[in-house]
């Protein structure tokens, strides 16, 4: 592989003078597309201050009726995962295509037991009518706060859906280059689609992070101090 | 140097034929041309709207159209020309065109991506003009809650999603733009030896990149609330329909900028070649693009002046309004200047930018009537808004999208346009585009509502100069087609450099090669010098612009 | 009507203050288009090309030359800034001793209560040189209570109460407008304000207006539904002739109604009810699927009214005119 990487190397596009300057292209590419995503995620993040700032009982209230543990878990996962997909590039770098294949698997594995669990939840927010529209159900103790708790659900949906949305592209992506490693098409010399696929996940997995405090913890402190 | 001359040069045109290899082109230059095509079908289309519109209004009543077609019909028009025409138009076409070329590229850095924002493109067009033709929209391109969401009965949902995909094409594109500018520049390609139209393509790609996720979010929301009846901003569903307006305007706002830097970009080509002199001020013009960039994210709540936003917001937003003034203010004043002791050539392309001057000095300053916070609370929602941005992004933008179209045309083509007919359309636009809307300006002042099916009888005479002037205007647009079409037959073959006009573009062939140079060009000079190439070129070689051409 | 008017009329004590701000930015833009455009004519004519091959000497720019023409228009940018804020700040703040008056928007009509609590429709009598100050909302969509001729503008937000005011100085009749797009008959959302001598204007009040609200004839439900039918937008699709999206309602009740996928259907109170609540349940054969529904939209009381209009909707009136 490395004679093919000296003269002609058939993973350069036609229009760039070295794989070094095409790897540096896609990966400037990469982070200019995650900041149209980080603004995406943002106009959710906006609505959601908004109306946590002035509905504040009923966000308190509303987090409340999500599964810490499950929530927890979920972080915990993605976590997980993310490393994964970071020994995974480590590997294509230090050329070891076993190990390759094995991490992206992995972090399919994570990825997907996160769905999984996240569909558990929402099954549990169907039964228990936290969805929002015709099904929703309040039965918490000020019925006033029933159209902002349902509010509160409804940024809950819209924000973990957009987020698992991004999940199965992830994993759509993931499963492509674990197809590929398994091929033998990286290697120490060309593993830019690894890379751009790591950071697309990291990405994901940030997402959560913030996700996370906001949906599942806020006002947490007022339940467990009494 | 074994060279065989060929009877035919070799061109990014003639190198294959056949509907695939253009369907499945990954040449930027093609994919220009792709995009030439879909964006005057559009412009088209929303034109037709707007003649209708104008043909309705020549009296107070009710004569052509009811008023649910009415509202079809304003809503069509903007969401048209606005999502399918300003904003891909000059970025799509020319910046596709240019930008590597303009950089001593072989081509975009993601070619099949820029191939696939152009399919996603055709996807929202097709898939909005199939909503607006077969039934329509009524919410106005604006598309407010709770109206959107609760109350219209027509095809809002699959608009919406021509909206929001339209937006992924813009994003695929400005992603290019950013990382081909930032990687792939020639050897001795500086950032500082750029044209400023590069500059301006990259201002114009940080503004999309930035702000039309916003607009897919908010769309994608409204969405949610009226397919699923649950509020993000219905206040009956314990929403806020001002969260609404601040999302759709943190976009649409620089929206505006979206459609009007590469106006910018194209004039400063123009000002430039055709005084050959350089631009006046190069780093002020520069950075005044990137700071209209900055600003115009921090301008948005301008629009909301009389929506009940509180009044220390309206005094915030103003000043902001009043400062992203000052840059525009700057390069107008710096293209007047490069003219100073030019050696000014009033060929067809000029003629579209001195009038992009006139249209878009009116066009920025009575922007500020709207900046002012007590001007706007009367002014805002009537036809003074109407007259001023269509001078911004139909007056301003169109001339600098029809001057550049013009001036590469025989870069794109091959061919030379007739300059009679040409310099013909370039006046009856100018000429047709006043009249048009400088009586919308009284109109306004005067109290008129937008989007207004009937009015009120005084309204009448300026109502009625109004058409008249667009019909001038809607014969100055239709021209160009005409002949532009015809000279791709009859028109002259273009020399590498009809111009005399300094720009890597003009030191390769015409049309060029697929891969833009027949050898990396290394760049030696700065942008509008005029004295000489400015690359550094090849000893042995010379003439590119003869009919047969060279193979190694 | 004798040539073309430039100038709506200035009938309030803001009218001028905004015309001031407004002429002095129309001065300002004068000059730098004027300036703008004489230098580029200039030249464009002086340093017209002579000679296919010449170049100009290079000139790269002038500091000072930028400075100054960054600062300048900075500095009138800002002092208009100032001004026009001041005036801003002044149209928002209503003088304490003004008299207060209800205005709710909805499609497609301004209806306004005094503080007595009479009511006016797309009318408004105020008294001259007294401030009046508007507490504004919207029942269903976003409006816009506009008055050209007092130069103040203001949306009415449904959920939201918004505030503006106004001091009338002309005695006359002046335009209401609805400036933000609220549908289908948006154009038709005008009404006219009338400003009378104080003296007038206790007279009205005392005889007048109240009379009007006391007389207006009591309205059928039947008549309530009709107009229920067409401010909700009923009219648009279901039209009497015919011909629309929606089946004609003229003589639907009681008779047989043939769904999609064959059965027959009686259009009872409760099928026609629940063809408001639930349109997608059964479906008119020959008829697309896209009337939204009007569950927690439409009241009981709009729902009996609406009902009753299309019941008085006789098989055999001729198309829904005469009554």
């Amino acid at each position: 592989m490395s004679e093919q990487t000296l003269h002609h190397p058939a993973n350069l596009g036609h229009h760039f003078d070295t794989l070094d300057q095409q790897h540096s292209a896609n990966v400037l590419g990469m982070w200019v597309f995650l900041a149209t995503e980080v603004l995406l995620f943002g106009g959710l993040f906006l609505a959601y201050f908004v109306y946590r700032t002035v509905y504040h009982d009923a966000f308190v209230e509303g987090s409340h009726h999500h599964n810490i543990v499950l929530g927890a878990t979920n972080t915990a996962i993605l976590i997980v995962s993310s490393l994964m997909m970071a020994l995974a590039v480590r590997s294509a770098q230090t050329n070891n295509r076993r190990a390759l294949v094995l991490f992206l698997a992995l972090t399919m594995v994570f990825g997907l037991s996160f769905l999984g669990i996240k569909a558990v939840e929402y099954k549990e927010a169907f039964d228990t009518h936290q969805v929002p529209g015709a099904l929703f159900q309040y039965e918490g103790e000020r019925p006033e706060l029933a159209r902002q708790v349902e509010m509160f659900s409804l940024l809950y949906f819209a924000m973990t859906g957009t987020h698992a949305i991004h999940m199965l592209i992830g994993l759509s992506i993931v499963g492509f280059i674990l197809y590929r490693s398994w091929r033998g098409k990286y290697n120490a010399a060309y593993y830019t689609p690894v890379e751009l696929g790591g950071l697309y996940w990291h990405f994901i997995d940030i997402i959560w992070v913030f996700l996370f405090p906001l949906l599942y913890l806020y006002g947490r402190h007022v339940a467990v101090g009494g | 140097m074994a060279t065989i001359t060929l009877p035919r040069r070799e061109h990014y045109l003639n190198i294959s034929y056949g509907v695939r290899s253009w369907l499945l082109t990954t040449d930027h230059k093609r994919i220009a041309i792709l995009y030439l095509i879909t964006v005057t079908i559009a412009f088209a289309l929303g034109g037709l709207a707007a003649t209708l519109i104008r043909l309705e209004l020549l009296t107070p009543e009710a004569n052509l159209v009811s008023s649910d077609d009415y509202n079809k019909l304003f809503t069509a028009h903007g969401v048209v020309m606005i999502f399918f025409f300003l904003i891909p138009a000059i970025p799509a076409v020319l910046g596709n065109f240019l930008v590597p070329i303009m950089i001593g590229a072989r081509d975009l850095a993601f070619p099949r991506l820029n191939l696939m924002s152009w399919y996603v493109f055709v996807i929202a067009v097709g898939l909005g003009i199939y909503a607006l033709l077969t039934g329509g929209v009524d919410t106005g391109w604006t598309f407010y809650t709770p109206y959107s969401t609760s109350w219209a009965n027509t095809r809002v949902v699959p608009v919406l999603i021509a909206g929001f995909i339209a937006g992924f094409s813009s994003i695929m594109t400005a992603v290019n733009f950013i990382v081909t500018i930032h990687k792939m520049r020639a050897p001795g390609m500086t950032w500082f030896r750029l044209p400023l139209f590069i500059w301006s393509m990259y201002a114009t790609s940080l503004v999309i990149i930035l702000a039309t996720p916003v607009l897919g979010i908010a769309l994608m929301m409204l969405l949610v609330e009226r397919v699923l009846r649950v509020g993000f901003f219905d206040p009956a569903l314990g929403g806020d329909p001002l969260l609404f307006q601040h999302l759709f305007w943190f976009y649409s706002h620089p929206a505006v900028y979206i459609m009007i830097l590469p106006g910018m970009a194209v004039q400063s080509e123009l000002i430039a070649n055709f005084s050959r002199k350089s631009i006046f001020g190069y780093k002020f013009v520069a950075f005044a693009s990137v700071g209209i960039a900055v600003f115009g994210f921090l301008v948005w709540g301008h629009h909301m002046f009389v929506s009940g936003q509180s009044v220390h917001a309206g005094l915030m937003f103003s000043i902001l309004s009043f400062l992203v003034a000052i840059p525009s203010a700057v390069k107008v004043f710096n293209w007047t200047a490069t003219l100073y002791k030019g050696s000014i050539s009033l060929q067809t392309p000029m003629l579209y930018a001195i009038g992009f001057i006139g249209l878009f000095t009116i066009g920025g300053l009575t922007g500020l009537f709207l900046a002012s916070l007590a001007t706007d609370v009367h002014l805002t929602d009537t036809y003074f808004i109407v007259a001023h941005f269509h001078y911004v992004m139909v007056g301003a933008t169109v001339m600098a999208y029809l001057g550049g179209i013009h001036y590469w045309w025989p870069k794109m083509t091959g061919r030379m346009y007739p300059e009679g007919p040409a310099r013909a359309s370039a006046l009856l636009i100018f000429i047709g585009f006043a009249l048009t809307f400088v009586p919308q300006f009284i109109l306004g002042y005067l109290g008129m509502p937008r989007r207004y099916h009937v009015y009120v009888p005084e309204f009448q005479v300026l109502n009625v100069m109004s058409t008249a002037g667009a019909s001038v205007l809607a014969l100055g647009y239709a021209l160009p087609v005409f002949y532009l079409l015809a000279s791709l037959w009859t028109g002259k073959s273009a020399p590498a450099n009809p111009w005399g006009a300094s720009g890597l573009e003009w030191e390769t062939s015409s049309p060029p090669p697929t891969f833009n140079f027949e050898r990396t060009p290394v760049v030696v000079a700065g942008p509008y010098y005029f004295r000489g190439p400015i690359t550094e070129q090849p000893p042995a070689k010379t003439t590119v612009q003869e009919p047969g051409g060279e193979v190694h | 009507m004798p040539g073309i008017p430039i100038m709506p009329p200035q009938a309030s004590t803001m009218a001028w203050r905004v015309d001031a701000v407004f002429f002095a930015l129309s001065g300002l833009s004068l000059f730098f288009t004027l300036l703008v455009f004489t230098l580029v004519i200039y030249f464009a004519i002086k340093y017209r090309r002579k000679s296919e091959n010449e170049v100009p000497e290079v000139i790269h720019g002038d500091n000072r030359l930028e400075l100054a023409w960054t600062f300048i228009p900075l500095g009138l940018a800002l002092a208009m800034f100032a001004w026009s804020g001041i005036e801003y700040i002044n149209l928002n703040n209503p003088p304490a001793n003004s008299m207060e008056i209800y205005v709710i928007g909805r499609q497609w009509m301004w209806k306004i209560i005094h503080p007595d609590g009479q009511e006016e429709i797309n009318q408004l009598h105020v008294p001259l040189g007294r401030p009046v100050k508007l507490t504004m909302t919207s029942q269903d969509v976003i409006h816009d209570f506009f008055i050209p001729a007092f130069r103040v503008k203001a949306d009415t937000v449904p959920g939201r109460y918004q505030t503006m005011w106004f001091e009338p100085t002309q005695v006359g009749e002046y335009h209401i407008f609805c400036a933000e797009y609220c549908g289908t008959q948006h154009s038709g959302m005008i009404g006219t304000i009338y400003v009378m001598e104080p003296s007038a204007y206790e007279q009205w009040l005392a005889s007048g207006g109240r009379t009007q609200a006391q007389n207006a004839p009591q309205i059928s439900p039947a008549q309530a539904g009709e107009l229920q039918f067409a401010t909700l937008g009923c009219a648009a699709c279901h039209r009497p002739e015919g011909g629309g999206p929606a089946p004609s309602l003229v003589g639907v009740y009681n008779s047989d109604v043939k769904l999609e996928g064959g059965q027959t259907v009686k259009a009872d109170d409760t099928y026609l009810r629940e063809s408001i609540l639930a349109p997608a349940a059964k479906i008119v054969a020959g008829y697309p699927n896209i009337m939204q529904s009007y569950q927690g939209r439409v009241s009981n009381e709009q729902l009996d009214q609406l009902l009753a209009y299309i019941k008085a909707q006789a098989p055999a009136a001729p198309s829904g005119s005469g009554r």
